[in-house]
């Protein structure tokens, strides 16, 4: 029989965890940890909300007025160049 | 040489790029208007100002479309563009310091940012208490509060979804490193989303 995950091994396999890692032995553990550890759970579960939050909002959605700005640059720089080189 | 039309039902970005450089000004603009979103994000997220934001996004353009000579058909065309847009951002943060070999490297690894400090159950889905605006003012301003070095890694892994081996190949850094600094920007954003998305009254006794 494995021995259980302590909590500082549990942090390391966190990430690997959360990214779906295809390690069927991690994942084994891991679950048998936040099983046991309430806080441990808590972690886990508040830190993959963290990423399901970041994941389904646009933080920065380009303003108009910057595109348009990068566009007209675009095109000065390419008629400009299309003038260098007919 | 293998005919555009037929290369352009094969591979978008490859097709638009080689029309691009044979003075095709369409298809650099279709190249700019399908990535324009995401590079502005990047910038925005990495330099945390508007104006230099939107500097890192000419410039990425700007100097895509003089190098597309340069650019190499065997890398994606995103990942070339998010390769220049992050050393200009990071150029514009090594310019607002007096010292300029800090944000990618600093700090001697203390552990401490891995530290869990909260321990709250927060709502089944945290983000409908608020508006879209409120949402994202405390997205930015976690993401805002995290040192460069940690912040840079979780915009590139968790915001763009680039693969830790791109990310280590971007930044210059190990894949120890990436996943290191991954794991202490997500405990840390989850430290300071905690108090606006944690369960109201309740702590986590009340469930042991």
């Amino acid at each position: 029989m494995t021995s259980l995950l302590t909590c500082k091994d549990f942090l390391t396999a966190l990430n690997e965890y959360l990214d779906e890692t295809e390690d069927a032995e991690l994942r084994r553990e891991v679950e048998r940890h936040i099983n046991e550890c309430p806080n441990c759970w808590v972690v886990f579960d508040t830190t993959k909300k963290t990423l399901k939050v970041f994941k389904g909002v646009d933080l920065h959605p380009l303003p108009e007025e910057v595109h348009r700005r990068l566009m007209a640059r675009i095109h000065e720089r390419i008629s400009r160049q299309r003038q260098v080189q007919p | 040489m293998t005919p555009p039309t037929v290369t352009a039902e094969l591979n978008g970005d490859a097709a638009l790029v080689a029309q691009a450089r044979q003075g095709d000004p369409a298809a650099f603009e279709q190249l700019v208007q399908k990535y324009e979103r995401r590079i502005f994000r990047l910038a925005k997220n990495i330099t945390n100002s508007d104006e230099d934001a939107e500097d890192v996004l000419q410039e990425t353009f700007l100097k895509a479309y003089s190098h597309l000579d340069g650019f190499q058909g065997n890398s994606k065309f995103y990942t070339w563009l998010v390769r220049i847009a992050v050393n200009e951002a990071l150029m514009k943060l090594r310019k607002r310091r007096s010292d300029k070999t800090v944000p990618l490297d600093e700090g001697i690894d203390t552990g401490e940012e891995t530290m869990v400090r909260e321990i709250a159950v927060w709502e089944e889905n945290p983000e409908q208490k608020y508006s879209q605006e409120e949402i994202r003012a405390i997205l930015h301003e976690a993401i805002a509060s995290l040192r460069p070095a940690f912040r840079t890694v979780f915009i590139l892994r968790d915001i763009e979804e680039l693969s830790t081996e791109e990310t280590a190949n971007l930044l210059e850094l190990s894949i120890p490193a990436v996943k290191s600094r991954l794991l202490r920007a997500r405990l840390q954003l989850r430290e300071r989303l905690t108090r606006f998305f944690k369960r109201k009254g309740d702590d986590i006794f009340a469930y042991l």
